[in-house]
Formats: C-alpha cells, sequence, structure tokens
C-alpha cells in the first residue's frame, strides 16, 4: 500500500530525513518510535505533502501511485490521513461544517454526489458514539479551544468519518489520560481492516498494550536504525532508547 | 517580474463575471457639469419647479465645498467635467408593463442573475430596476399599491407623490451634509422611493438592482424609505458594473425614516467592479447612506456585503432620536488585489434607552487596504444608551492591510459604550489542515472566511443570503496563496 525508498527531506535548507526505507502492506499496523527530535513529525509532514518539507531524494508510492506527485488534497483524497501531533484551530469554522465539507471533497472526487444533511448527520452521529464525543463539540469552531485531549479525540472522530486508507496518527496518544486513551485506541481498532493500515507514531509503549502493532521501527536521526516486532516496543520501554542509539554513528 | 504566488494568493485572484456591456441605445448627455446640465436632467425628468430650484441650491452648495480627504483611500483627482451626469437606455416606446422592456435589458438583469419575470414573482420579491440614471423596471406595484405601499423609481415619485418627496428629501442627509451628498443632490438622476403607511408589515421584500452601463457615466442614485408608525418593510439593495479601464463613480444618497415602532431592514450586497488584478478601473463608490429612528421605538438595521468598488467610502448611519429606538450595523467589506474600503458607521444617541450595535468584518487580500472607521456619540440627553461594537479583521496573505478607527464620544455618565476588535490571519498550518483533509486552499479559503463572517450574513434574508455567500466565494477565487 505505501512503500517508501530512500527518502531524504530538508526544513530550511537542512537535512532531517536522511534516507527512509518503509513497506506498509494492506491489513498491516505499524508503529515508529523514537526520541524528541528524531524526525517522526517530519516524516508524517513529507507523507500528507507539507510544502516547508522540501523532498531531495527518493520516492514513494501510495496505492500503486507516485505520492510525492500529488497535492496534499489529493493524497487525502485517495485515502491518506494525518491525525496531527499538534490539531490546528479555525476559527468560526464548525467542527462538523468542517468535516462535511472534508467527506464531500472526497466524495466529489471519487465521483459520488455530496452526502445530504440526513445522511451525514446519522453517519456522524454512529462515528460519535464511537469516539465517544459530545454534540456541542462538533457545533464549537473546530478545535478552538478545545482541551488536547478534546483536539486528539477530534482528529480520530475525523478519521473515522473519513475512513482512510492509511492513517497516521502522529502521537495522538500524548497527554491523554487512561480513559482518552482508551477511546483514541477503540477508534483506531475500529477502523483497522484487510483493507486498511494504520501507521502510529509515539513515543511511549503505553499506547501498544492497546493497539497490536505487526512492526514497530525507531527512528533516530533522520534514519530507520531498527525494525522489529512488538517485543521491540517492549525492550525500548524497559532499557530506554539508548540501548539503540549506542553506537549508531550520527555523522554516517 | 511575476511575483510568485503562493496558494493563499492564487486561491483569491479573481474574475469579474458581471463586466459585460450591454450593447444598447442610449440617451446620453455632453459630458461635464454646470447649471444647464442640472436644468437639462430636470427637464429630461419632467421635473416640478421645486425640483430644480432644489439642484440648483445644492449645486451652488457643491461648488463652494472641498472633497473630503479623511479616509484612509488614495485616489488620483476626480475630473468632475469629464463625467457624464445623464445617461438613459432608450425606450422603444411608452412601456405599459415589465413585458414590453427591451429583451436586451431583460438578457442583462438574467445575466446578473435578477430575473425580472415570473421566477422573481413566485419568490415575491418585488424589483426596482436602476440602469445608468434611470428606472428600467418596477416589479409587483400594483399588488402593493393594494395594501398603501408604494414602490416606485425616485423621479415617479417626484411625478406622482411630490408632498411625501418634498417633506422627506434631504431631511436626514441635508443636501450640505457633505460633498459627495451636495453633488447627488445636484444630479441625482433615479432610485427608489418607498412608503409604508401606518400599522402595515410590508408582506414582501423590497429590492432595486443597481446597474451602471454607460462608459464615463456616473451613476447618482437617491433613496428615500419612509415607515410610518409601526410599519415594517426590509428593503434589498443590489449593484453591478461593466469592466472598464476608467474609474466610473457612484455617488449616491441612502434616506431612511422611521415613525414610532417603525422597523426597517436595509440590505446590501455591493458588487461594483473593482478594477482589475493591477488596479485599474472599478468604480468609487462615495455613499451617504443615513436613517433616523424619529419615533419612540423605531429600529433601522443596515447590512452590507461589500466585495467590488476600487474605492468604497460610505458609513451607513443611524440617528437614534426616538426614545428606545435600535440602530444596528452589521457589514462584511472584503477587499482584494488593489481595493481601498474605508467604511463603517455612525451610531448617533440622542433619545433616552437607545441601544446600538456594530458588528464589523472586514475581510483584506491581495494588496488591499481595508478599513472600519465607527462613531459611537451619546449626547447629554441620551440617558442609559448603550452600544456595542465588534469589529474583526481578517488578513488572508501578507502585502494586504487592515485598519480600525473607532471614535466615541459620550457626554453622560449613564451611555455605556463597548469596543472589541480582533485582527487574524489565515495562517499556513490551517491551510495545510484543511488540505489534509482534501479540501483545496480555495474552498478551503472560502470556509474560513465565511466562517468568520456568519455572523453577518446570518443578518441578510435568505435568499440575499445565498447570493451572497455566492458572491463572497467568487470575489475570492484565486486569493489563496
Ligand atoms: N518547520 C520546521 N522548521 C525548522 N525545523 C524543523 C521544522 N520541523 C522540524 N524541524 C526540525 O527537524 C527535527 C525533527 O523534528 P520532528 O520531525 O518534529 O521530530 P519528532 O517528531 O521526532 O520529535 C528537529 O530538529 C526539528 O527542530
Ligand atoms: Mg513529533
Amino acid at each position: 500500500m505505501l512503500s517508501i525508498k530512500n527518502i531524504h527531506a530538508n526544513v530550511e535548507g537542512k537535512e532531517i530525513l536522511k534516507g527512509i526505507n518503509l513497506e506498509i502492506k494492506a491489513g498491516e499496523v505499524h508503529a515508529i518510535m523514537g526520541p524528541n527530535g528524531s524526525g517522526k513529525s517530519t516524516l508524517a509532514s513529507v507523507l500528507a505533502g507539507r510544502e516547508q518539507y522540501e523532498v531531495t531524494a527518493g520516492e514513494v508510492s501510495f496505492l500503486d501511485k507516485d505520492l510525492l506527485e500529488l497535492s496534499p488534497e489529493d493524497r487525502a483524497r485517495e485515502g491518506l490521513f494525518l491525525a496531527f501531533q499538534y490539531p490546528v484551530e479555525i476559527p468560526g469554522v464548525s467542527t462538523t461544517n468542517f468535516i462535511k465539507a472534508a467527506v464531500n471533497e472526497k466524495r466529489k472526487y471519487h465521483g459520488l454526489e455530496p452526502l445530504d444533511s440526513v445522511s451525514f448527520l446519522k453517519i456522524m452521529k454512529e462515528k460519535m458514539k464511537l469516539v465517544e464525543i459530545d454534540q456541542s463539540l462538533l457545533s464549537r469552531s473546530i478545535n478552538e479551544g478545545f482541551s488536547g485531549g478534546e483536539k486528539k479525540r477530534n482528529e480520530i472522530f475525523q478519521m473515522a468519518m473519513l475512513e482512510p486508507k492509511l492513517a497516521i496518527l502522529d502521537e495522538t496518544d500524548s497527554g491523554l489520560d487512561i480513559d482518552a486513551l482508551r477511546i483514541v485506541a477503540n477508534g483506531i481498532n475500529k477502523l483497522h481492516s484487510p483493507e486498511r493500515a494504520v501507521l502510529v507514531i509515539t513515543h511511549y509503549q503505553r499506547l501498544l498494550d492497546y493497539i497490536q502493532p505487526d512492526y514497530v521501527h525507531v527512528l533516530y536521526n533522520g534514519r530507520i536504525v531498527k525494525s522489529g516486532t512488538k517485543e521491540l516496543a517492549l525492550e525500548l520501554e524497559e532499557k530506554g532508547y539508548d540501548f539503540i542509539t549506542e553506537g549508531v554513528d550520527l555523522n554516517a | 517580474m511575476k511575483e510568485k504566488q503562493g496558494p493563499l494568493e492564487q486561491a483569491v485572484s479573481n474574475d469579474y463575471k458581471y463586466g459585460f456591456v450591454t450593447d444598447i441605445d442610449t440617451d446620453t448627455i455632453a459630458k461635464g457639469l454646470n447649471e444647464d446640465v442640472i436644468r437639462l436632467i430636470s427637464h429630461k425628468k419632467n421635473e416640478p419647479e421645486w425640483m430644480l430650484e432644489w439642484r440648483l441650491k445644492a449645486y451652488a452648495y457643491w461648488l463652494k465645498m472641498v472633497e473630503p480627504d479623511w479616509a484612509n483611500v488614495k485616489y488620483p483627482i476626480i475630473d468632475y467635467q469629464d463625467i457624464i451626469y445623464y445617461a438613459a437606455p432608450k425606450p422603444k416606446k411608452q412601456l405599459n408593463s415589465l413585458d414590453e422592456v427591451d429583451p436586451e435589458l431583460l438578457s442583462t438583469f438574467e445575466k446578473l442573475g435578477i430575473s425580472l419575470s415570473e421566477q422573481k414573482r413566485l419568490t415575491g420579491v418585488a424589483v426596482d430596476v436602476v440602469m445608468d440614471s434611470v428606472s428600467i423596471a418596477t416589479s409587483f406595484k400594483e399588488q402593493l399599491a393594494e395594501i398603501g405601499v408604494i414602490f416606485c423609481s425616485i423621479s415617479e415619485a417626484i411625478q406622482l407623490h411630490p408632498e411625501l418627496v418634498r417633506k422627506h428629501l434631504g431631511s436626514v442627509v441635508p443636501m450640505t451634509d457633505n460633498y459627495f451628498a451636495a453633488l447627488n443632490s445636484a444630479v441625482f438622476t433615479d432610485g427608489s422611493f418607498c412608503y409604508i403607511p401606518k400599522g402595515v408589515r410590508c408582506p414582501m421584500e423590497l429590492s432595486t438592482y443597481f446597474r451602471i452601463n454607460t462608459e464615463n457615466a456616473g451613476q447618482f442614485e437617491r433613496t428615500l424609505i419612509v415607515a410610518e408608525d409601526e410599519s415594517y418593510v426590509s428593503y434589498l439593495e443590489g449593484c453591478t458594473a461593466p469592466m472598464r479601464d476608467e474609474n466610473q463613480l457612484h455617488a449616491a444618497v441612502v434616506e431612511l425614516i422611521a415613525m414610532e415602532k417603525a422597523e426597517i431592514k436595509y440590505s446590501t450586497v455591493q458588487n461594483w467592479y473593482p478594477g482589475d488584478k493591477e488596479g485599474k478601473g472599478g468604480i468609487y463608490n462615495f455613499v451617504t447612506k443615513r436613517g433616523i429612528c424619529k419615533g419612540d421605538h423605531s429600529k433601522i438595521s443596515w447590512t452590507q456585503v461589500e466585495t467590488g468598488s476600487a474605492i468604497t467610502w460610505k458609513y451607513p448611519s443611524v440617528i437614534l432620536k426616538g426614545d428606545y429606538s435600535i440602530g444596528e450595523f452589521y457589514s462584511v467589506a472584503f477587499t482584494n488585489n488593489h481595493q481601498q474600503a474605508d467604511t463603517g458607521t455612525k451610531m448617533m444617541h440622542l433619545g433616552k434607552n437607545t441601544r446600538s450595535r456594530i458588528v464589523a468584518k472586514g475581510i483584506s487580500a491581495g494588496h488591499s487596504q481595508n478599513s472600519y472607521r465607527g462613531l459611537v456619540r451619546a449626547s447629554k440627553q441620551a440617558i442609559n444608551a448603550r452600544n456595542y461594537s465588534q469589529c474583526d479583521s481578517l488578513l488572508l496573505g501578507d502585502k494586504c492591510g487592515a485598519h480600525t478607527f473607532p471614535y466615541i464620544e459620550v457626554k453622560n455618565k449613564t451611555a455605556i459604550v463597548e469596543h472589541e476588535a480582533t485582527t487574524s490571519k489565515i495562517g499556513e498550518d490551517q491551510l495545510f489542515y484543511c488540505r489534509q483533509r482534501g479540501i483545496d486552499p480555495e474552498a478551503a479559503v472560502a470556509l474560513i472566511v465565511n466562517g468568520f463572517a456568519k455572523e453577518v450574513m446570518n443578518q441578510l434574508p435568505m435568499e440575499f443570503a445565498i447570493e451572497a455567500q455566492k458572491l463572497l466565494t467568487i470575489s475570492m477565487e484565486g486569493s489563496v496563496g
């Protein structure tokens, strides 16, 4: 589904990603872990198409398309979803209207009629239950004045509404209490199916108690320095990142 | 060299779709202004002597006045001798009904989305149409007359209801009020007249569409609305003009009079040609709009959506004379490219327990400048006067400007005046957030702008609100970068 080959990327002239390789197949759950500043969010941004991030080498194919050729909106419409580490506030635009616009833009792209209000509300009601989000929150301006937990749940809610093929979750678990964490994990598990894939970025193994990753990768200094199974996450939890980062040549 | 455009600039670089010219036989007089021109206008309109005298008096005042320069707008000196003061589409013959209107004209208005025919009748909006200097057609006249509502062109009102016109014309905006009001008083050619008798709730929206067609013609329309005790009227005004390289002058005067417990709701969707991307051409829109809440418990509400004009100079105001009267001003002003808007309101509290509310939303894109200028005045007698003002600015890009000039003059201690202002910017991160959800930059900007303007848009009558929202979206096309 997603194939990343030797991706190098710069931010403001500085190389942040130094050759990333990653294969994700439909139905798989991958976790990327790694210390702060290692380039996890940068990788997510590059995949989503953020313009400040300049890809200097490498290729990415997504559902047999050249991902890097697509505009950010087309990537989204093709089924790539990013749950932001820091969701953005947009004053004056209600969450409901925002999601409705998003859902209908995607439908239009796939040659479908826009959803009428009744069907839209029906789907919304279902998904609201899933992430235990309140109607009153959805009529407010998107993310404006939301608590940290509300913002993260709103990301998962949007994901549930958009039903992406590939969901990238950038530290969606950070700053959540146990209940919220359970809700978020539940949302992810509900989405997960043989046709869909999930890439969770986290730096705690906590979330992985709720979500079973097929693969765990450690990103460090712009490279994936180790890949393994769930056991790798446990090992990291126990020994810290040092045991991996030791001996990695930063200048290589 | 062409500037590099980001997604924001691209999303708001617009194309004006009302810029066509109607090829129609027009009766125009020579350029220039002097007493003879005024006499000629008055003569062409077959006006009574008092009207001509009134015009000449205004002209004499105007000659002594100087053009104001306090607004935050810049434009080359206007040559008032280079303007045509009267241009009228030549009727093929005397019109007896709407069906006899020149088809070319009707199709012009169809193109503008204004159907004068069956469709409009069904939607129940009475329409008066003013092209250049004269009123073309007014629909629903007979039905309205049955309940005593007069809705016709001002020229017709001068002929048929001279006593009403004479009593009220210039009573809210005196001819001496300001430079452009004096000019208008001297040369005004047409506009609408509405009279709502005591106790009548006007059952339909009254609306006028103004269109400047002729090259080098100025439009000087005059609108007068009188609402007698306990009456109600909702009035809509829409404007467009062809695209031309020369600037064209539009200097209108609108007067509203609300008697006891009367309510006037006046909505404008102004979409005069704004000029091209380099700032060439476009309408200079210098308008004096003022209402008086003459009776106790009366209410006047101005709602405006301003997307057009090269320069806008406009301050719809309310004189709150009656006790417990209410004045409202809701405004969205969108400026793009090189447009300049200096707009706002004046709320003059004279009566006791008067209330006013101002909600002004300015949206700037491109190299445009958007200023809010508002005055709230509470006189000594205005015991317990209250005002609440909210001015919000939204910037699209970093080459445009937003300015707020609130003036507050309070002469008694019981008055409470509150003012809040915010400025925000559509950020790259907001745009990216939308795009990541599949919403392209243009749609994202439209979503954000419409959200920003919602409170004002909600004030518009339903049919108009949709039109206004579309207009706002069209005006922004290509302004995202
Ligand atoms: N927009 C940006 N401008 C400048 N530097 C950036 C930007 N985004 C990321 N970086 C830098 O790139 C490196 C990786 O950051 P990031 O991808 O956010 O790491 P992580 O998500 O793994 O904590 C950091 O050194 C960070 O300072
Ligand atoms: Mg990060």
